[in-house]
């Protein structure tokens, strides 16, 4: 039997934080350290792979030496290097596989590669433990997807968006209203102040199916801008922040309440950089109150893209000692 | 000595280890691989040659670039990495003059490069007397034809060495003539002993200081920095 209390270093590299944790036994957090790039990517308007390739080799041994500083131990004390091996920014995710690898070897231990969605799935067993079966709405930059688990490690993708990601239909909306990358948080902020007054289009594809589509809503939004600015009629950024985003949220909370009903689960997991939206939050929580369903969302620092979800999502693996060889490569496909 | 040497800084792929020395071990691929998935099976292989590990080492070798962005990185992770984790020195070498050593031997200029796409290159010149070779021009990333026409200045032979190909033997023959000599056969490969060698005799980089030296910068940042100076 392995050792319960395990510890994990854990390295995440996926797209623009350069990240390392240490973890104990899947639940327990004792550091957490994320470089971000936010602001270097901000003056493009967003993430350019090769400067996020570049800087990712510049932070890892400082955010690897700082996670096991915090965490106060020494690589004597940890049992498996885990890492992030897909899906991503190929050259980034390569800085991090690569020194995963380097680490392991260099002290003998082994390496446990990582389903960056597991990971953010996972985000919440450092709060919470699960229930199963759960079912985890993931809604980042990249992903906006129902998973359902029956039990640990094991995912089944019930639900996906057929286009756009829920975060980049966020990003391509503020960017079409002029506002600074990234444009989530901007959207949420102006979306408190307005009201939903231009009834943008809500997409729930066919009768039964779980799957998402927001590029029509996105081309709605950027279609009525330009009719608004064509015909020199003023904008209320106000409000269409407010419709778009209710637009997204409905059909998000809608999708999300009828799939935990039709799977009967115990717990419903929101998670992905998305879930640190506050109208979300709020939206969830009115309508799982009155179900016997759980309510999960891990708190703002562990919906972003960490490192200590990869550890604590490594800890199953671990347990079931499925390590990688040394021939782990990045794969930015990486299908579930 | 035991020196862990790393080079991936182009298509070819070379790992070599020094013990107490003296090269105990060295494996060189030159095939379109990917070096994620090859580099650390190989180092484990050359251990293995070597009957060391990775304690028993003394010092890590890299080359620094300039080179593939990707091959450079995955190198340069894997050497940064393993001499953080073994608290040792680790000593950055310029993948050219990596090249050049391979010429040690043989008196005149060497002019290593590599392609760089669009008629260019990352190239630069070394003088090499009596085994002991000097830089004269650091590394750089030029148009080939007028690099060429800079180097008709030279008096001298001048060996040409590059691993990537041969895309400019007609333009080199074109520009220098019978002063050119370009080096065929595998003597144009890279190998990591001569990167471990040369690090015996360097100063080592502080670890998290350490990083490719790409020698071009992202066109993304070129473009952002121009439009930006010009207001
Ligand atoms: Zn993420």
């Amino acid at each position: 039997m392995k050792d319960k209390n395990e510890l994990i270093l854990a390295i995440e590299t996926s797209c623009d934080e350069t990240a390392a944790a240490v973890v104990q036994g899947g639940t327990k957090l004792l550091s957490n350290v994320v470089a971000t790039q936010m602001d270097i990517h901000q003056k493009f308007g967003g993430v350019v792979p090769e400067v996020a390739s570049r800087h990712h080799i510049e932070q890892i041994t400082v955010v690897m030496e700082q996670a096991l500083t915090e965490a106060d131990v020494t690589m004597e004390d940890i049992d498996a290097v885990a890492v992030t091996e897909g899906p991503g920014l190929v050259g980034a995710l390569l800085v991090g596989v690569n020194a995963a690898k380097a680490l392991a070897y260099a002290h003998g231990k082994p390496v446990i590669g990582v389903h960056h969605i597991a990971g953010h799935i996972y985000a919440n067993r450092l709060e919470q433990e699960f229930e199963f079966p759960l079912m985890s709405l993931v809604v980042s930059g990249g992903h906006t997807e129902l998973i359902y688990m029956e039990e640990h490690g094991e995912y089944e993708i019930i639900g996906e968006t057929r286009d756009d990601a829920a975060g980049e239909a966020y990003d391509k909306v503020a960017k079409a209203l002029s506002l600074p990358y990234p444009g989530g948080p901007q959207i949420d902020r102006l979306a408190q102040e307005g009201k939903d007054t231009y009834n943008f289009p809500r997409s729930y594809l066919e009768e039964g199916s779980y799957d998402f589509s927001f590029s029509g809503l996105k081309t709605a939004v950027i279609n009525k801008l330009h009719h608004l600015r064509q015909k020199g009629e003023e904008i209320d950024v106000e409000n269409v922040a407010t419709s778009f985003q209710e637009s997204v949220i409905d059909v998000l909370v809608d999708k999300t309440y009828e799939a935990a009903m039709d799977y009967g689960v115990k717990q419903l997991i929101v998670a992905g950089g998305v879930s640190a939206n506050k109208t979300l939050r709020a939206r969830m929580d009115q309508r799982f109150a009155d179900t016997d369903v759980e309510l999960a969302i891990p708190p703002l620092y562990l919906c972003t893209d960490n490192a200590a979800m990869i550890g604590a999502a490594a800890s199953v693996e671990y347990h079931r000692q499925n390590y990688a060889s040394l021939n782990l490569n990045a794969n930015p496909g990486l299908m579930m | 000595m035991n020196v862990l040497a790393i080079d991936t800084s182009n298509q070819p792929m070379s790992v070599a280890i020094l013990k107490d020395n003296q090269l105990a071990a060295e494996l060189t691929v030159n095939v379109k691989r990917n070096h994620s998935i090859q580099l650390m099976p190989a180092v484990d292989y050359i251990f293995n040659q070597a009957n060391l590990t990775p304690k028993d080492l003394n010092l890590i070798a890299v080359s620094e670039g300039p080179g593939s962005y990707t091959g450079l990185r995955i190198g340069m992770t894997t050497a940064k990495t393993m001499a953080w984790a073994l608290n040792l020195p680790v000593v950055a070498i310029s993948s050219l003059e990596m090249l050049a050593a391979n010429l040690s031997y043989h008196n005149g200029y060497v002019c290593p490069f590599f392609d760089a796409r669009r008629g260019n290159v990352f190239t630069g010149l070394y003088q090499v007397q009596n085994g002991q070779m000097t830089k004269v021009k650091d590394d750089l990333n030029t148009s080939m034809e007028s690099w060429l026409e800079q180097l008709q200045n030279i008096d001298e032979t001048v060996h040409f060495i590059s691993s990537t190909n041969h895309q400019f033997d007609d333009l080199i023959k074109e520009k220098l003539g019978a002063q050119a000599n370009i080096i065929q056969h595998s003597m144009n490969l890279p190998r990591a002993s001569m990167l471990a060698h040369l690090a015996l005799e360097r100063e080592p980089t502080p670890v998290h200081a350490l990083k490719p030296q790409y020698h071009r910068m992202v066109e993304a940042e070129a473009k952002w920095l121009e439009q930006n100076q010009k207001r």
